[in-house]
């Protein structure tokens, strides 16, 4: 999908957004929804014409940091939010991943980007994902229309959540114009186990007993291939600890004491630790290949090692797991064969999988993401018309023909 | 929620009673109450003999919820025992454009589970059994029939518990907690119901059984799951949970402060969370709770206070020490009136006795209350405060404030004479005040108890008529004909898809 420059339209207003939306509408020209577009690589390509671009709608709106919320425009840079909430030692809990150096790129993810595609990073596993946090949208649906969901507070049970619709919905239900986060104090220090361990299964053991403890682990990721900038030869299980320094200094005791039986342990503190983790977040540690694709499959933490063997076998393939076990990234050749080896490790275990990237020559082949049953997929194209009627939002980015 | 309380909610054009009905619903279908001892003897085929209720003694007991000033006989009650029987019922109702009540425990304040004269309540608390429990990956798979309470029971013996735990929790059941998005005293820390799900099994109003979500964390595609949880059972119905379950901390006390007006206690709050402390609880009563709480439990709550705070920190002894010593240091700041730090489980205990029992000790000082429960930004308190107090003296009723003071969760304790029709009708009026100011704030009209019939029609204060028209499209996309659980959530007023 190469939209031409002057196809490019990037309003700065909410009401700019909707013009643009309603000018499409009357003609009858379906958009693609971006905020810098960094994830168009992402699941399908979509076919349209013009582009609209949320970047230039950017500002963070609202931040009480007593009240726990943040809000912005869409088009804000997550690096901008993260680092104003920096300032007041907060922190956005799902610790969305910041994918550009594993990918080349320069710029980075907007905050409508990471919210229409739910990414979430490593603490996830026990402080929720992405969708768990967003509190309130104003967005522009598919007829060009403002509407809001949420709202600024912590706790709402007013009407249907369109929020959760929403976020992870990539753009294809309305185009997001402003959101608002739960946000929380960031640790004030973090201290990170890692035990070297014969093999996955004995890793997913590891992070299972670890999660499993009374002491708050707040990431839990297990490296096939290792990490060879850390020092961290594969396979390596990492346990994170996020707390006041008493706290992290007893509870990593503790920890280290529980999971010695497992094999030998060493311990990251402050800098290190940190590095570590935002490795695990961006996905480092996979090494993919440039012209190959990248999956996510979301399991069951027990059901990895058994994805991981069938992948192994069918491919070439290249692991990285996080929270607990329960998201494999994989990489492998952009090949229809790999696909289906992904889809089907994926439908054995109980799970669900992503085409995260890949050339256009298999996304738009394949089924990026898992059919639904037949009854949910016949209420969402009804919701889909409800929102976007004439279909002109991303059309196919989800789903080939929806 | 006084048990002397009994008002009928009158249909439209039906001969109105001693009080005028506060609650309209939509007229019932003629047709439908014509076919009742038919529709009775087709679900008797469908089910178990006794899965099937149509006498009148025997229906009285679902006439009402948790907010018990509404009652409306249903057409039918019926129990099932199996997803599949869930179905058979859905599918027979949806082919016979008979409008269905789902109903957990019935402990819903907003009036969720009132029944309609023309439905057929479908009633969950015979799926009672806990499925599986997998603490390897950390899960337990249970019928929607089981209880909030059930659920830690099940897993507690292993260390582990079920985190929302709503004040209902003894009776409530997941499914009306997942369909409320359900709440409770340590959702600071551990989030509400939709944080701590993994997946569902959803019948349609068609009958179709879909899984939803499973045992792994995120879904590809639409996030059903989000969407699903807290919908007041206006999308479908819910027969199977699978929620997260976590290991229980190490320990876990309690410590008192006590203030001498609402807006230090409301800076003490703000200082807390501002030097980055998240105490699993931080809860705030103010004068008229405190009185009624000591008066109830004697837990040694001072009497001069203006506003209380309890706040419950969780960890090792150590770690409990240096949490409590960090908040201790923080609220002499604001020169409290008293503090005491907690030294054993039995001391947490006593200073969490007065407001665990708030509501039945506002219920001995009047004969009957109202439970409201509204969210602000949390800065707004003192203002909201003040507002409150001043619309207590227009209205001559009473109201004690209870208030989650780390989410803004605020619940005003309306009290009134349910023997006084005028009384009645203050407190109500009172109530949606009370919501309005809660929307004008920036907050919103609830935080954990649903819309249901009771704030239905003040919707219109936070959402605009187009917002509101989107919403109730997309139950059109689940349920076409309106069948499941009408009436709640959505004003009456235009909507095509009740009118007669
Ligand atoms: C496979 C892959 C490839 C990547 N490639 C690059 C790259 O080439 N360059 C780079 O800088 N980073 C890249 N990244 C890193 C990462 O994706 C970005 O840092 C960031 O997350 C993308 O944010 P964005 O605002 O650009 O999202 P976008 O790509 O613009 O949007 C992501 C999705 O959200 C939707 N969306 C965006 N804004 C809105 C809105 N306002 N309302 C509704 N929906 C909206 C879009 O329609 C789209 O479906 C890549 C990551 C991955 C996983
Ligand atoms: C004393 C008291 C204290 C309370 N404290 C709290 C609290 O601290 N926090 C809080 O959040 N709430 C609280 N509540 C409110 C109430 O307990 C919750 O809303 C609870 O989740 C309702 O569960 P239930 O099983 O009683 O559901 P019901 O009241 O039976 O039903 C609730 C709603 O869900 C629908 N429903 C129920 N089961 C299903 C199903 N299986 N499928 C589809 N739809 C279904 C019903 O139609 C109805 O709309 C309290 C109530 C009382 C009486």
């Amino acid at each position: 999908m190469s939209a031409a420059l002057d196809k490019v339209t990037a309003p700065d207003t909410e009401e700019g957004v909707a013009e643009a939306v309603r000018a499409a509408l009357a003609a009858r020209e379906p958009l693609a929804v971006e905020g810098r577009g960094t994830k168009r690589a992402m699941l399908r390509p979509v076919q349209a014409a013009r582009t609209l671009s949320t970047r230039a709608l950017t500002g963070i709106t609202l931040y009480r940091p007593t009240e726990l919320v943040i809000s912005a425009r869409a088009g804000t840079p997550v690096a901008e939010i993260e680092a104003a909430l920096a300032e007041k030692n907060q922190m956005l809990i799902a610790e969305p991943p910041d994918l550009r150096a594993l990918f080349g790129a320069e710029e980075g993810a907007t905050l409508g980007g990471v919210v229409g595609a739910n990414l979430s990073g490593p603490r996830r596993i026990t402080g929720g994902a992405m969708r768990d946090h967003v509190l309130g949208i104003r967005a522009v649906s598919g007829e060009g229309e403002v509407f809001r969901s949420g709202g600024r507070v912590l706790k709402n049970v007013t009407g249907l959540d369109l929020c959760k619709l929403l976020t992870g919905a990539y753009g294809t239900l309305g185009v997001l114009t402003e959101v608002t986060l739960k946000v929380q104090p960031a640790g004030e220090a973090t201290g990170t186990l890692a035990v070297r361990v014969p093999d996955l299964a004995e890793g997913i053991a590891v992070l299972s007993a670890a999660l499993s403890s009374p002491f708050g682990v707040s990431g839990a990721a297990l490296l096939p291939e290792g990490h060879a900038p850390l020092g961290l030869d594969g396979p390596v299980a990492l346990v994170r600890i996020e707390d006041f320094a008493e706290s992290v200094t007893y509870r990593l005791g503790r920890l280290r004491a529980a999971l010695s039986c497992f094999g030998e342990v060493s311990m990251l503190e402050g800098a290190p630790s940190r590095a570590a983790w935002r490795a695990v977040r961006d996905a480092v540690p996979l090494g993919a290949a440039p012209e190959g694709a990248v999956w996510r499959i979301s399991v069951a933490p027990s059901r990895a090692p058994g994805v991981c063997a069938a992948l192994r076998e069918a491919f070439p393939a290249r692991l990285l797991l996080d929270w607990g076990g329960g998201l494999v990234w994989v990489s492998g050749p952009a090949t229809a064969e790999a696909h289906a080896a992904v889809m089907a490790a994926a439908a054995v275990a109980g799970g669900t999988f992503t085409l995260f990237r890949a050339p256009e020559a298999l996304s738009a082949a394949v089924a990026v993401l898992p059919e639904e049953p037949a009854p949910l997929a016949a209420i969402g194209g009804r919701v889909k018309s409800v929102l976007d009627p004439a279909g002109i939002l991303n059309p196919g980015r989800m789903r080939a023909g929806a | 929620m006084g048990p002397a309380l009994s008002r009928v909610a009158l249909a439209d054009g039906e001969a109105q009673g001693h009080f005028d009905p506060m609650i309209r619903l939509p007229p019932p279908k003629p047709e439908i109450l014509a076919r009742r001892d038919g529709i009775l003897a087709d679900l008797g085929r469908l089910l178990p003999e006794d899965a099937v209720i149509g006498e009148a003694i025997r229906l009285r007991p679902y006439e009402t919820d948790g907010l018990s000033a509404y009652r409306q006989m249903p057409l039918a009650v019926t129990l099932p025992r199996t997803t599949e029987e869930v179905a058979a019922v859905l599918r027979y109702c949806h082919a016979n454009g008979i409008r269905v009540v789902p109903r957990g425990a019935g402990t819903s304040l907003s009036g969720g589970a009132l029944p309609l004269e023309d439905a057929v309540v479908i009633g969950l608390m015979r799926m009672n059994r806990i499925l599986e429990v997998n603490y390897d990956d950390r899960f337990a798979v249970v019928e929607a029939g089981v209880t909030n309470i059930g659920i830690t029971k099940a897993v507690e013996g292993d260390g582990f518990f079920y985190a929302p735990d709503p004040s209902s929790q003894l009776a409530c059941m997941i499914g009306g907690n997942v369909m409320m998005n359900s709440g409770g005293a340590h959702c600071l820390k551990y989030g509400v119901t939709a944080n701590n799900l993994l997946g569902l099994t959803f019948v349609t109003i068609e009958g179709e059984v879909v899984r939803i979500g499973g045992q792994h964390l995120d879904a590809a595609g639409y996030d059903w799951l989000g969407l699903i949880t807290g919908s007041e059972g206006q999308l479908g119905m819910v027969t199977e949970v699978t929620v997260r379950i976590l290991r229980s901390p190490e320990g876990a006390r309690a410590m008192l402060a006590a203030f001498s007006s609402v807006e230090v206690a409301g800076q003490a709050v703000d200082a807390i969370i501002g030097a980055g402390v998240i105490p699993v609880a931080l809860e705030f009563m103010d004068k008229p709770c405190i009185h009624a709480c000591e008066a109830f439990a004697h837990a040694g709550y001072p009497l001069d206070a203006e506003a209380v705070l309890i706040i419950e920190v969780e960890g090792s002894l150590a770690e409990q020490d240096m949490l409590l010593n960090r908040i201790k240091e923080i609220c002499d700041r604001f020169e409290p009136i008293s503090m005491k730090l907690a030294e054993s489980a039995e001391q947490s205990l006593a200073i969490w006795k007065g407001r665990k029992g708030a509501f039945g000790a506002v219920g001995r000082i009047s004969p009957d209350y109202l439970c409201m429960d509204g969210t602000i930004p949390t800065g707004e308190l003192p203002h909201v405060l003040k507002r409150i107090g001043e619309m207590s003296a227009h209205y001559g009723l009473g109201v004690a404030n209870v208030f989650h003071a780390g989410d803004g969760n605020l619940h005003p304790l309306i009290m009134f004479d349910a023997n006084d029709a005028e009384s009645f009708r203050k407190a109500e009026a009172f109530g949606a005040d009370i919501l309005r100011l809660c929307v004008e704030v920036g907050g919103c009209l609830t935080g954990e108890h649903g819309v249901g019939v009771e704030k239905r029609d003040l919707m219109v204060a936070q959402f605009t008529p187009r917002e509101l028209a989107l919403q109730r499209a997309v139950k059109s996309a689940f349920d076409p004909g309106w069948l499941l659980n009408p009436a709640k959530v959505f004003p009456l007023e235009g909507n095509e898809a009740l009118a007669a």
